[in-house]
């Protein structure tokens, strides 16, 4: 976000005016987005008293919500999505600027504000550019269409009679004769209709350009948002400051699953400015005039609580052993081809391993936190949800004010992933303001965001395969059981934490998922069977499990390729080979020739890294220091991945270093590449995080990972020294239409952990099938196999 | 409450708070600097960085009363409008993922460099490893700092 779009926020009255009026020339947009620095003369921000609303959403069918030309001569793009830093809003830019002909570095993008944007529902799903940057797209050439039109007008020319270039319209055959947009249009609305049911399906009439027009997509311009994240002036959710504004902190149940008997108010009687002691059912908060204030009194405020009468859940050493003998809640409908259990019968080799996986959490580096403003019948949140329309919806439905009175003004945030998908605290902070009638900012402690945010769920995985004479595999059978009964959806007013403490929840829980892993891999006989497995307490408990960065891929895909690369070593088969023969003994392909693009990422993976044939482990050094390589691929959606990792593995600590990354990735067409390769790294380096670290601990009562001594997570010392990524980018088949562009960032998540296990098994001949490989675990199986 | 005196960023500031009161949440609340964040409060992550006098220090875990000398924030690390060069290196190695991090990672890095203008890798790694990251941006900052380090050498 730069300081332009937070002031372009603040301009969201002139914004609303602009898209009510019709016809006539409204100056409001550029000049309020151009007015006044928000940000006052003493340093601190200027707080808008808010407008009583309504805040309609805007028409995704009017071309005036999407694009707004100034008389300037330059654009701003108001889209439907957050950039959770990734670089999205820049990509955004690159394509709609290519599709309307405008100079890229003359637009700018607002986003996230759900009455000032379209509603696109915010980020998820790694689907920014496959799915929301096609409506991006169509609009964008529709303006181009309506502004030529209008040229051909002015100038008495038909329009293929027109040349256009960053925003300048000539006549080819005189170029002297020439607009800009702004002079066309500057300021005025479009007043164009589009169509489509949905608005993935907005268009116009205008046809989108062939990828070899496009000018801005493929190349790198920096990020927009980074210059104002590293000076210092970006302006975040956790900065909001509001007039008469209190600070709220919670009181979580010590016990999961307790019951509030009785609140002491006197025990915090001496804290000052305490401002109000708020409880419903099993909610607790404090709400004070200052930040410390409410850290003091949520400390001391004293609480009486019951424990269940039952454990919440086993202890986190006991939790597989739980799994294992758990009756499913659900089992998902078995995949499957051939027949798995005559395969396996008939097969002249078969293994069988076990993987586990526990569970992980989002961990954001800076814990939840919304602030809320209820002045004038209105609510207005400022929330770096990545789902701000979401949060809208949620936020009315559980408060029960009409859905228009109700905005949600989308801000940088910590580290996501998942974790805003479900925004506690946004819900928290409405709530809250809503009792108190004055804005109140909540902020969570870092141990109740590290015991209580989401969680990616458990993974317990039985694997068999089954050898031919010659080392073919002839069967493969996959069997999960997923820890994620209760799975959250996207900021449900019937399940966010408040709305489970205060006992406005839902009867039934979700039935939860189990996944298996994704790739395209022939095998004869094959089947993958999921189960969902609850835990005893289901509600209010903090082992809830939510959208964690490719919210199974990670897991399912340690256990899959894993398990394919301990075939490989029993087939005494490279790796690599061996994967390329399972890719390439499949003969169908999909539309997006996932089989073919399989076979080009896997061997461009192999040739980045340098890779050598021979069966895994490898020959073994004699020193303390034994080193190791490992392949894994996955694909998600239509975006396919390898990664290899390299390894040292230090034989008396256990410690693992990964020293090299390599990643090829194919996800179509690259808008910025250099955007691109960063998110990848990203993605590695929280998958590398989850395979050495993390791992949420409990006892029988509480979560015991609680900050980031007991919640230890990657640092710097664990930097490999060198990540490579290839950007494959393509169909191998060159007489075959382009790719469009598919999703990045999630898929990169997916192999990682595999990776480093088959390192760890080729460095040393011992296979870790339990998450996280932390020293103590490695040293320990070493030991044990005498290594 | 009392009156505390600070020098911040070349200017004296005086607020009138508990002298208690962590220096994060006067930075913050009371006088509206914002590079500093609040991670923890516990003096693990280091999103809430400053520099006292050249040195990066856990603005969490500092009384205000205890601050002796002058604080330097994220917003005053620029000098006569040029970006610090460790600031620079940021932009154009395109660090920051979300960026929540970034104030303790760059102020790190920038003490680092005062104190050894040319580390190593080794101490690159050692310094920034108290400086968390859950977007994992490690590897764009330790080549920043390397940047850095050779944008002074040669300037
Ligand atoms: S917030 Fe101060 S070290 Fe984490
Ligand atoms: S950039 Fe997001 S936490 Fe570091």
């Amino acid at each position: 976000m730069t300081i332009d779009d937070l002031l372009d926020r603040f301009a969201a009255p002139s914004r609303r005016e602009f898209l009510k009026t019709s016809g006539r020339l409204v100056v409001g947009v550029a000049a309020a987005a151009h007015a006044g620095p928000l940000v006052t003369a003493a340093g601190g921000r200027a707080a808008l008293a808010q407008g009583a609303g309504p805040y309609p959403d805007p028409d995704f069918r009017q071309l005036d919500s999407w694009i707004v030309i100034h008389q300037d001569n330059t654009a701003t793009f108001y889209v439907g999505k957050t950039d959770l830093g990734q670089g999205t809003g820049t990509a955004f830019r690159q394509i709609m600027s290519d599709e309307l002909d405008m100079a890229f570095d003359r637009t700018t993008c607002i986003m996230g504000i759900t009455d000032v944007t379209v509603d696109q529902g915010g980020s998820g799903g790694s689907d920014a550019l496959q799915v929301d940057g096609w409506p991006m797209r169509r609009v964008a050439a529709e303006a181009r269409r309506v502004l030529l039109d209008m040229a051909a007008e002015r100038f008495g020319v038909p329009s293929d009679q027109l040349a256009v270039n960053d925003g300048v319209v000539w006549v080819t055959a005189d170029p002297s004769r020439r607009f800009t947009y702004g002079d066309l249009i500057g300021g005025r609305r479009f007043d164009v209709t589009l169509t489509g049911r949905t608005i993935n399906e907005t268009t116009g009439v205008a046809p989108i350009k062939p990828v070899q027009a496009l000018k801005y997509a493929g190349t790198s311009p920096p990020r927009d948002d980074i210059p104002a994240k590293v000076d210092g002036s970006a302006r975040w959710a956790v900065d909001v400051k509001l007039p008469g504004m209190v600070h709220a902190r919670h009181v979580r149940p010590p016990i999961a699953g307790a019951t509030v008997v009785g609140v002491d108010e006197s025990s915090v009687r001496d804290v000052p400015g305490l401002v109000r002691i708020v409880r419903e059912r099993n909610y607790v908060a404090v709400v004070c005039e200052r930040e410390e204030q409410a850290i003091a009194a949520a400390t001391r405020l004293k609480v009486d609580w019951r424990a269940p009468a039952t454990a919440p859940f086993p202890a986190s050493d006991d939790l597989f052993t739980y799994m294992r003998r758990t009756t499913p809640t659900r089992s998902v409908d078995p995949q499957a081809t051939g027949d798995v259990e005559a395969g396996l019968a008939g097969a002249a080799a078969r293994i069988e391993a076990e993987y586990e996986v526990p569970f992980q959490g989002h961990t954001a580096i800076g814990p939840a936190h919304a602030t809320a403003d209820p002045s004038n019948g209105q609510l207005t949140i400022y929330s770096n949800d990545m789902k701000s329309y979401g949060l809208r919806d949620g936020v009315a439905r559980f408060l029960d004010i009409p859905r228009d009175r109700v905005r949600v003004v989308w801000m940088h945030g910590p580290q996501a992933y998942g974790r805003t998908a479900a925004d506690d605290a946004g819900f928290e902070a409405a709530y809250l303001a809503q009792r108190l009638g004055r804005p109140v900012r909540v902020q969570w402690s870092r141990a109740e965001e590290t015991a209580w945010d989401t969680k990616g769920p458990a993974y317990l995985v039985r694997m068999r395969g089954g050898l031919d004479a010659r080392g073919n595999l002839m069967a493969l059978d996959y069997e999960a059981r997923a820890a994620d009964y209760g799975h959250l959806g996207y900021n449900e007013h019937d399940t966010v934490l408040v709305a489970q403490l205060t006992g406005r929840r839902r009867a039934t829980p979700a039935p939860g998922g189990a996944a298996a892993p994704s790739d395209m891999y022939a095998v004869p006989n094959r089947r993958a069977a999921m189960h969902v497995v609850p835990l005893p307490l289901v509600w209010e408990t903090p082992l809830r499990t939510g959208n964690l960065r490719d919210p199974n891929g990670p897991q399912v895909t340690f256990a899959g390729e894993s398990f394919i690369d301990e075939l490989a070593a029993a087939a005494k088969t490279d790796p690599v080979e061996f994967r390329l023969r399972l890719l390439a003994a499949g003969t169908g392909d999909d539309a997006g020739v996932r089989r073919a693009r399989s076979i080009a990422v896997v061997k461009a993976a192999a040739e980045e890294y340098g890779w050598r044939a021979r069966p895994s482990p490898g020959p073994r050094a004699s020193g303390d220091t034994l080193t190791g390589r490992g392949f894994a691929y996955a694909f998600r959606n239509q975006t396919i991945v390898a990664q290899i990792a390299e390894v040292e593995v230090n034989r008396r600590t256990g410690r693992v270093w990964v020293r090299r990354l390599v990643c090829a990735h194919d996800c179509g067409l690259v808008i910025n590449p250099e955007a691109l390769r960063r998110t990848l790294e990203g993605a590695m380096m929280h998958s590398l995080s989850r395979a050495l670290y993390e791992e949420v601990t409990f006892d029988t009562e509480k979560v015991t990972s609680v900050d980031w001594r007991t919640s230890p997570t990657l640092t710097h010392l664990d930097t490999p020294a060198a990540i490579d990524v290839v950007l494959v980018n393509g169909d191998p088949n060159p007489n075959r239409p382009d790719l469009p562009h598919y999703g990045a960032g999630e898929a990169a998540c997916k192999p990682l952990i595999a990776a480093v296990a088959n390192a760890i098994f080729d460095a040393t001949g011992v296979r870790i099938r339990r998450v996280p490989f932390r020293p103590a675990r490695v040293a320990a199986a070493l030991q044990a196999a005498r290594v | 409450m009392a009156d505390v005196t600070l020098n911040l960023n070349g200017r004296r500031r005086t607020v009138d708070v508990d002298p208690a009161t962590p220096l994060l949440y006067v930075l913050r609340n009371d006088l509206d600097v914002h590079g500093p964040r609040f991670g923890c409060g516990l003096g693990q992550c280091g999103a809430c960085t400053v520099l006292i006098n050249g040195t990066a220090t856990r603005s969490c875990m500092t009384p205000v009363s205890a601050v002796r000398g002058e604080i330097t924030t994220l917003e005053g690390l620029a000098k006569d409008g040029r970006l610090h060069p460790v600031q620079q290196a940021w932009i154009d190695e395109q660090v920051p993922a979300c960026g929540y991090c970034q104030n303790g990672q760059m102020l790190t890095a920038a003490a680092l460099l005062q104190r050894n203008p040319r580390p190593t890798d080794e101490q690159i790694r050692a310094a920034m490893a108290p400086v968390l990251c859950r977007c994992f941006t490690y590897y764009r900052i330790q080549a920043a700092v390397r940047r850095a380090a050779n944008a002074a050498a040669t300037a």
